[in-house]
């Protein structure tokens, strides 16, 4: 081994370089509360390293975004897991971030010569802010893409500049789309990376250049980096990474249903550390909104960023330091007062957040005859004798499947009770009703009173013009066509509809007789036929 | 006093490069599992049905089209597919993936020298899928087939001989 290592050393010096990093001379005084650069720095990397790894298996368009995303965290070992890191990960690296520079400012860390550490500083707060701006986005669920609806809007508002900033958001008059998503993927994965490491690179040499900054009343002979203060460093770092694999493993990552542009009853908001800005903006109402979306943040950047020319007294020991620490601590009772106020009058999600992952509802699972049979069970109005669940003028059906003979149920469904009419419903329909009053499982019994109304529809369609003489859905039917579950991963909706009236310009060679279905039937048989999943 | 310093020292150093690994190992299990595991998603396991047993003439090989369901990653592919097949009798049918076993190029059947022939690398396959000549290491591969009311029906996956 001391061979290799002498060779490597003669030949690329690798072993003096990390010599000379580690041995690196510190103050005296530095110790733990000087941690927290190193564990922004470990942050980064391991975004860097569970982002990579998403990517190999993300396709960063809209509607695919969605879908690898879910095949990453339902049908990949580990998906959830690496998903669950980066998402925490980048809640986890904000609040390092915020407290590295917390603990800067409360030092006096900025004073001079170390003005331009703490200006690159501020810049990596504002390029850490702005992976999680433009990373919400690309989940495409509800969640992101209103979001980012809101987002755009408020940047739209600069005044002179604002059509320009939409433009370059790829959002011409405030719509999110295929451009929109191209340049937010594009900024996350390729412009801010690169800008990360330079800037990183750059803050790190001048840490190195003018030495970790000392206490004021600190004139004892300086130690070495290594072992003591990177030990500290390293429990630091291990403290952090410990706290986001229990959070990834135990704290649900949203997944909600993908992007609906349609869906107005979604109510968006932002990740939790932009909230504080989100209450600001219900404080300024009418011409003033611009006042709390847009200058606040902007003076208080600038505020962070002079901050060195702002305060130039000397450096004074932390106890002293009681303008800092008041300031410190009125920005986080003010950030956190907003965020609580921001939780407390948000009405709840009409989406739950993990919607997408949720398990397929009973409906979705059942043979098509007997989601059929439901809504002639409902057309018929069997219900008002035969209560669901309570006991009625007819006996409750959800107890047990009927006992009674075929021949005595159709019967009975012809004329269920002296004088009443009879249902308007054919034979094949009323076969239907029979078998699954007879022969229903568990999973029907739970689509019985759950099944929307719209799917009930299109299932009734279905069953009426036959289709399972062809078709194979949901296990039943017949294999003369292609298999329907799943279609909506292979077809649009436009080309069902049209594929029914003409299936031989759809799908040249097709067998299939044309259907020519009112527009009520073809719109609730196509959004049946495209909801059953594979 | 030195003695000290330097149990110290190695204490350190030790916690160093423990929780270092342990840390590392926390990112490198996950990424290995995600990475070398395979999907959970279930591949296709119906049979195909591939064509007529009647258009298919005795003794001739014959590539036909057929249409399959794949999953790819996270989408379903309905796609077409092709393979050469061979009816014996009323009842048995060869069926051959088409690719060469060699590196996968489209081998064709000569009628002439009564061959497949694979134009890439001049592999050579009888008609019953035995080497003949040329690089390809096996066989062709071929599908299971089934007969069902006058259908012929491909296994989901191809089998190696």
């Amino acid at each position: 081994m001391r061979p290799i290592l002498d060779w490597l050393e003669e030949r690329t010096g690798v072993e003096s370089a990390i010599k000379h990093f580690l041995y690196e001379d510190i103050p005296d005084s530095a110790g733990w509360h000087q941690v927290l650069g190193s564990v922004a720095l470990f942050a980064f990397l391991t975004q860097a390293f569970t982002g990579i790894l998403l990517a190999f298996n993300y396709a960063p368009t809209p509607g695919d975004a969605y879908d690898s995303l879910r095949y990453i965290v339902t049908e990949l070992t580990g998906g959830r897991l690496i998903r669950g890191l980066h998402h925490w990960g980048a809640s986890l690296m904000i609040i390092v971030v915020v407290l590295h520079m917390a603990q800067v400012f409360l030092w006096g860390a900025y004073k001079k010569p170390r003005e331009a550490t703490w200006m690159v500083g501020c810049i990596l707060l504002l390029v850490t802010l702005a992976y999680g701006l433009t990373g919400y986005l690309l989940p495409w669920d509800n969640r992101a893409y209103w979001g980012t609806v809101v987002t755009t809007q408020i940047a739209s508002q600069a005044p002179g500049a604002g059509p320009y900033i939409l433009r370059l958001l790829g959002s011409e008059g405030g719509a999110i789309g295929v451009v929109t998503f191209a340049r937010f993927y594009a900024v996350h994965v390729l412009l801010l990376p690169p800008l990360t490491m330079l800037l990183v690179g750059i803050h790190v040499f001048l840490v190195r250049k003018h030495g970790v900054a000392p206490a004021a009343d600190d004139f004892k002979p300086k130690k070495k980096f290594y072992p003591e203060q990177v030990f500290k460093d390293t429990v630091a770092t291990f403290l952090w990474f410990a706290v986001l694999v229990g959070m990834a493993i135990i704290v649900k990552v949203p997944l909600g249903r993908t992007a609906d542009p349609t869906d107005t009853s979604f109510i968006p908001r932002p990740e939790w550390y932009f909230l504080f800005l989100f209450q600001i903006l219900k404080v300024f109402e009418g011409p003033l909104e611009i006042v709390g979306s847009l200058v606040l943040p902007t003076l208080a950047i600038l505020a962070l960023f002079l901050a060195p020319f702002i305060d130039r007294a000397k450096l004074v020991a932390i106890r002293q330091r009681t303008g800092a620490i008041a300031l410190v601590t009125l920005a986080a009772i003010g950030w956190a007062g907003l965020t609580a106020r921001a939780v407390a009058t948000t009405p709840p999600s009409t989406e739950s957040p993990d919607a997408g992952l949720a398990q397929v509802e009973p409906w979705r699972g059942i043979p098509p005859e007997s989601l059929a049979a439901i809504g002639y069970f409902r057309k018929a109005n069997c219900g008002s004798c035969h209560v669901l669940g309570k006991s009625g003028a007819g006996p409750d059906l959800t107890v047990a499947p009927s006992q009674k003979p075929a021949d005595w149920l159709m019967q009975h469904f012809r004329q269920p009770a002296p004088n009443a009419p009879a249902p308007p419903l054919n034979g094949i329909q009323l076969k239907a009703l029979a078998t699954f009053v007879a022969k229903r499982g568990d999973k029907e019994l739970a689509a019985w009173t759950s099944a929307p109304e719209a799917a009930v529809e299109g299932a009734m369609v279905y069953h009426t013009s036959q289709c399972a003489v062809c078709h194979m859905l949901n296990g039943s039917g017949q294999k003369v066509g292609p298999p329907l579950n799943g279609l909506a991963d292979h077809r649009a909706r436009d080309w069902v509809q049209g594929h029914f009236g003409e299936p031989a310009k759809f799908s040249p060679g097709s067998t299939m007789p044309a259907y020519k279905f009112n527009s009520r039937d073809l719109d609730s048989i196509t959004s049946y036929l495209l909801e059953i999943p594979k | 006093m030195e003695n000290q310093e330097t149990t110290r020292r190695s204490f350190y150093s030790a916690f160093i490069y423990g929780l270092g690994a342990i840390i590392s190992a926390g990112l490198a299990l996950p990424a290995a599992a995600y990475l070398l595991i395979k999907p959970k998603s279930q591949q296709a396991k119906q049979w195909v049905d591939a064509a007529d047993l009647n258009s298919l003439r005795p003794g001739e090989p014959q590539e036909i089209v057929f249409r399959r369901s794949r999953v790819d990653g996270w989408r379903v592919l309905n796609e077409k597919s092709t393979a050469w097949v061979v009816r014996l009798d009323d009842q048995n049918v060869v069926a051959y993936s088409p690719q060469c076993t060699h590196l996968a190029c489209a081998y064709h059947w000569d009628d002439s020298s009564h061959k497949f022939i694979c134009p890439c690398h001049a592999s050579e396959f009888s008609i019953d899928g035995k080497v003949l000549a040329g690089p390809a290491p096996r066989p062709l591969d071929r599908y299971a087939t089934r007969v069902d009311n006058g259908k012929l029906l491909f296994s989901p996956t191809v089998q190696k001989t």
